[in-house]
């Protein structure tokens, strides 16, 4: 079925993270992420059940019962293959930081705080970061706080990490042994330079970036008629928006 | 073994007489029941010096007591209002130094109150190293592993709060407190000195002789008192009881923005007692 208006930026950004959790048995998302609970709703209509898709804050898409610690307990244990972490400032080496801006002590922001992020960035297998900004603002060389590290260093116990980091531009890459992004594909639209001249933080720049794949159109059907229905019931104002579903 | 039987059940401000000043109190996050008409009568009373735990994160109910002044030290893993916004409060006392914070992470959280549930001196967690985590909390130890590998691990000192408060849907004059799947309510009951639940509404016999509710009801000798309060999350949701007043959140936010607008709030919702 060939799609009846030209692909949204938020359509891309959901096949983006689709791709991404590829193969995944369990994707857990948390609250307020309208965009990979599509991709991951998306993933599971396309294979047939799989991956789980466990969204935190809402009862009827999660199958918890054993109150809040046993996401954690889960991750732990390497149930879960997939989360996703923002971050107010996210630097080249991976670390990200959800506390404050400034000194720790008498920050110049206070930002709500770590949530999960130290633990789970070491838990789960494929960790993808998503920023709605990409700006030097918050893509910077460095953070002001690290509420999780992008890599260890030999001999501490670590399952996972990020593995890309996804922005309206553009898709990067995380390469762990050198601790630095790889740019790995632009987004209709926008530039190589765009990409540069909005990020603080270097970044490995191969000499041919693809476009950023589009959904073709027959996963675009499935997305915006199953997965927008089931998704009104959850992100309405985000339904409506993106698929016009009515609130 | 219901020992105090309807002693247990009172009405809200004596059994909020178990949170003195200076308590360390632990409170759950939005989505296990948060006793907020319990809280706004906390503030009408005046509390101050709480050590507020909040398990694992808070919104509304921490950015109130810390802009009432009620607390002096906030463990917490986040204090936010998701998408619709940061804490004003809390942001803003943060960045004035009015009130101490102990930064952690929600799984450390988790595992101090189980090893306090279990009467353990400390649990041992994965991940937070290399975190500034670490750095802001000294009482955090990295340990070896006794075992093989014999790797570092972190090591966290057991929280054990002198009270906890929740709000839950239902109880027995015993004392009984029903909470569903919210099972993170167990672990705040038995990991704190004492705990004190309002309740939507009583239950007409003893809820533990009841197969299918036993299970998911918290037995009351870790109960120090009841008290009913219907509507006693609101603006917070309840399970399948209510959804949260999204619209009231909004307009907190709005006026909370400033601290001529905060006591704006108090005097219109928490003072007059209209909400609650």
């Amino acid at each position: 079925m060939p799609p009846e208006r030209d692909i949204r930026a938020e359509e891309v950004l959901i096949e983006v993270v689709r791709r991404l959790i590829a193969g995944a048995r369990h994707v857990a998302v948390g609250a307020n992420s309208p965009i990979p609970a599509a991709a991951g709703f998306l993933a599971q209509l396309l294979s047939g059940g799989t991956p789980l898709v466990s969204l935190q804050q809402s009862p009827e898409h999660n199958l918890w019962t054993d109150g809040g610690r046993e996401l954690f307990d889960a991750a732990g244990q390497g149930r879960i293959d997939v989360f996703f972490f923002s971050g107010a400032e996210i630097d080249g080496a991976g670390n990200i930081n959800l506390v404050a801006i400034g000194d720790y002590a008498r920050p110049k922001v206070r930002f709500a705080g770590s949530y999960g992020s130290a633990y789970l960035y070491f838990t789960v297998p494929r960790i993808i970061l998503f920023r709605t900004e990409h700006s030097r603002r918050t893509l910077v060389e460095k953070v002001s706080f690290i509420s999780a590290p992008g890599t260890s260093p030999p001999g501490v116990w670590r399952r996972g990490g990020p593995i890309a980091l996804v922005t309206p531009l553009c898709l990067f890459g995380f390469d762990k042994e050198r601790a630095r992004f790889r740019l790995d594909s632009v987004h209709p639209g926008h530039s190589i330079e765009e990409v540069r001249d909005n990020t603080g933080f270097a970044f490995d720049l191969p000499e041919q970036v693809p476009a950023t794949a589009l959904p073709d159109p027959a996963v675009l059907a499935l997305l915006r008629q199953e997965v927008a229905r089931e998704l009104a019931k959850i992100y309405p104002n985000f339904a409506a928006t993106v698929f016009g579903m009515e609130r | 073994m219901s020992g105090a039987g309807d002693a247990r059940l009172v009405e809200l401000e004596p059994a909020l007489a178990f949170i003195e000043d200076g308590a360390m109190l632990a409170v759950p996050a939005d989505y296990a029941g948060v006793a907020m008409a319990a809280t706004r009568a906390l503030i009408r009373r005046g509390v101050r010096g709480l050590h507020l735990v909040t398990v694992p994160a808070a919104s509304l109910q921490a950015d109130l007591l810390i802009g009432a002044g009620a607390v002096a030290v906030i463990e917490t893993s986040a204090v936010g209002f998701g998408e619709l916004g940061a804490a004003p409060r809390f942001s803003a006392a943060v960045r004035a130094g009015t009130v101490a914070i102990k930064d952690a992470t929600c799984p450390a959280i988790h595992a101090a109150l189980r090893a306090s549930e279990m009467g353990n001196p400390f649990a041992v967690l994965r991940g937070i190293i290399g975190s500034d985590l670490l750095a802001q909390r000294p009482d955090w130890k990295v340990i070896d592993n006794p075992f093989p590998p014999h790797d570092p691990i972190v090591a966290l000192p057991a929280i054990r709060p002198d009270v906890a408060l929740f709000h839950a849907p239902m109880a027995d004059r015993l004392g009984n407190v029903w909470v569903g799947r919210r099972r993170d309510l167990f672990t705040l009951a038995h990991a704190s000195a004492k705990s004190v639940a309002t309740v939507e509404r009583l239950y007409d016999g003893n809820l533990l002789l009841d197969e299918t509710l036993a299970a998911a009801t918290i037995p009351a000798f870790y109960i120090a008192a009841v008290a009913l309060a219907p509507r006693g999350a609101w603006p917070m949701r309840l399970g399948s009881d209510y959804p949260e007043d999204t619209a009231h959140l909004r307009e907190y936010l709005a006026l909370a923005a400033s601290e001529e607008g905060f006591r704006r709030y108090l005097d219109q919702y928490v003072h007059t007692r209209r909400a609650a």
